[in-house]
């Protein structure tokens, strides 16, 4: 056994010094050879007794978080740990729509600088992120969604985020398949961002722990963190279920564990874990080409590359930690897509999923320092931290190396204590 | 699907006759409050994994609020009680020590 892993160990370092890139050329010559020399993307080492930087949680944030530390801060000794495998939380359940019309100028200024940044994601990573620009459409079905998405276009267009919102004529020549007459609830208009749409959540994951991996960086995975290790109020590492590892900051990116990992840490947070489902249908043609959230009927829908309509639904309202979300939602969600979309009604559903989202009071993200000196935390995304993944990394990766990022200043812990709060509840009140 | 027994009038009611009302004994700070113990009451929360109390309201039912002890990781019901109190009765909290020896919330065990 101790041998097997030595060999692993080895082939591992290998690697850190060979990391191929993947180009057109790499495509044709594995080809010609049956794919035989295509090697891992990430090494897989034991843990390190210490670092100076360790990330708990390798989802898109932890490991974005990890990426940025090396490449804007040269901070590369760091290890990522995570209790199952990297992408297996909500960056891997999510249905992935990408977009920046937030109403709030620090919302704006994060999720703007995540969207630009996913627009060139795959040649900083070398690693194809399928990113599709195919443009997010936000429906108003009432009065009410009406006004306030008039008032996020004109925010936006203050704070340069491009949308505009369309009368509903446009919405049916941007989606055919659209019913716009109701029953219920028509559509009234929509608040459109041309440049949102989708990306391969896995492939965020992937590229980031590859990129990482590849500046030295450990991804540690199946490594449960059982608890943090202070002395005189500055963290000095974690107790892991492969033992313990010291570090001088610790980064906390775990999204619906969040309130776990500050219990361990000794604080508690303004944060609720529930369960948020998504499911999708059969593949079928292509039908829809842009991406489009209901919210006042709670769904929201897109086509993958597979041709699997993606649905996502409401949130559970009570505390659960069990990946899976209540029956009844996911059939509500179905109810009030059919309604606006007649043709799914004869669509058969494949497969049902959750995960646990972080939500806090005012439906934005935390990203701050705590109360536990050199201990940093960023959570709170919620329903929609996909697409804020890049920017949150950037952010928060500068926070840990400086103490203070433009990007996340708005979003410390403090805000909740001074009455700050940053209201996403137009932008953000249903899951997206 | 969950299912809670009203203990007011005795309906075993799933989740959809329910509407959950968040964390439950939270206790209240107004005016003369310390900025701390402000916060904690509106914001703070204990998100446990595992037994937690909560508040629900039987809404489609009798309308009454009730409060309940769950497993947030197994969706478990330890059992259901009455609003009018501070704390979980006795029998409830065996309950949860049969089930999840060493159990702690807040300041119950
Ligand atoms: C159904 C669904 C649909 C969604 N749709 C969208 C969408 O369309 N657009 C959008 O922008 N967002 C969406 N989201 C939200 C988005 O998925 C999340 O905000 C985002 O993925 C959070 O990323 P993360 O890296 O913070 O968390 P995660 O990806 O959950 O990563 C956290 C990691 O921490 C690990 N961890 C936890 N505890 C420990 C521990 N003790 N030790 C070690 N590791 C630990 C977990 O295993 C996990 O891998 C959706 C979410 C869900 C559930
Ligand atoms: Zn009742």
């Amino acid at each position: 056994m101790a041998q097997k892993d030595a060999k692993v160990q080895d082939l591992s370092q290998e690697s850190v010094m060979f990391m191929k890139r993947y180009s057109a050329f790499a495509v044709a010559r594995e080809a010609a050879r049956y794919h035989s020399g295509w090697e891992r993307a990430w090494r897989s080492p034991m843990p390190k007794k210490s670092y100076d930087v360790i990330i708990v949680g390798a989802g898109g944030h932890g490991l974005a978080t990890a990426y940025y530390l090396g490449k804007n801060h040269g901070i590369t000794n760091v290890a990522v740990i995570e209790k199952g495998w990297l992408g297996g939380g909500n960056t891997g359940r999510n249905t992935t729509i990408i977009r920046s019309n937030y109403l709030q100028d620090p919302s704006a200024a994060i999720f703007e600088k995540a969207r630009s940044l996913y627009e060139t994601m795959s040649q900083d990573l070398n690693y194809n992120v399928m990113f599709s620009p195919r443009g997010v459409m936000m429906l108003a079905q009432t009065q009410s969604e009406i006004r306030g998405y008039l008032r996020t276009a004109q925010a936006n267009a203050l704070q340069g985020v491009k949308t505009e919102f369309i009368t509903p004529a446009r919405v049916k020549e941007l989606c055919p398949i659209i019913e716009l007459s109701g029953p219920r609830y028509p559509v009234l208009g929509a608040l459109w961002q041309e440049r949102g749409g989708t990306a391969r959540h896995d492939a965020v994951a992937w590229g980031y722990a590859r990129a990482c991996s590849d500046m030295g960086m450990d991804i540690i995975q199946q490594c449960e963190v059982t608890g943090v290790d202070q002395a005189d109020g500055q963290v000095t590492g974690v107790k892991t279920t492969k033992g313990d590892i010291a570090c001088k900051k610790l980064g906390v990116v775990v999204a619906g564990h969040s309130g776990v990992l500050a219990d361990m840490a000794g604080f508690r947070l303004p944060v609720e874990s529930i369960a948020l489902q998504a499911l999708v249908s059969e593949p079928i043609k292509p039908c829809m080409d842009v991406v489009i959230m209901a919210n006042t009927v709670h769904g929201y829908l897109s086509q993958s590359d597979k041709g699997e309509m993606v649905i996502g639904g409401g949130t559970d309202g009570f505390n659960n930690y069990t990946q899976r979300g209540s029956f009844h939602h996911a059939e509500e969600t179905v109810r009030a897509l059919v309604e606006t979309f007649p043709m799914l009604s004869r669509l058969k559903m494949l497969r049902q999923w959750g995960g646990i989202v972080d939500m806090t009071g005012d439906r934005s993200p935390i990203l701050s320092s705590t109360p536990l000196g050199g201990c940093f935390i960023n959570c709170g995304w919620g329903t929609g931290g996909f697409k804020s993944i890049p920017g949150s990394g950037w952010g928060m990766a500068e926070l840990m190396a400086k103490g203070s990022s433009p990007l996340t200043d708005a979003f410390g812990l403090n805000r909740f204590a001074e009455g700050r709060f940053i209201d996403e509840s137009v932008a953000a009140g249903v899951a997206h | 699907m969950l299912i809670l027994d009203c203990p007011y009038c005795g309906t075993s009611a799933d989740e959809t006759e329910l509407s959950p009302g968040g964390e439950a004994h939270i206790k209240r700070y107004g005016p003369g409050s310390s900025d701390t113990d402000f916060e904690g009451y509106l914001f703070g929360r204990e998100n446990p994994k595992g037994v937690h109390f909560e508040r629900w309201r039987h809404a489609n039912g009798c309308g009454k609020w009730f409060h309940a002890a769950r497993c947030t990781m197994t969706l478990e019901v330890f059992g259901t009680y009455a609003a009018q109190t501070f704390e979980p009765p006795q029998e409830i909290k065996d309950k949860i020590s049969a089930k999840r020896p060493g159990w702690s919330w807040r300041d119950f065990s």
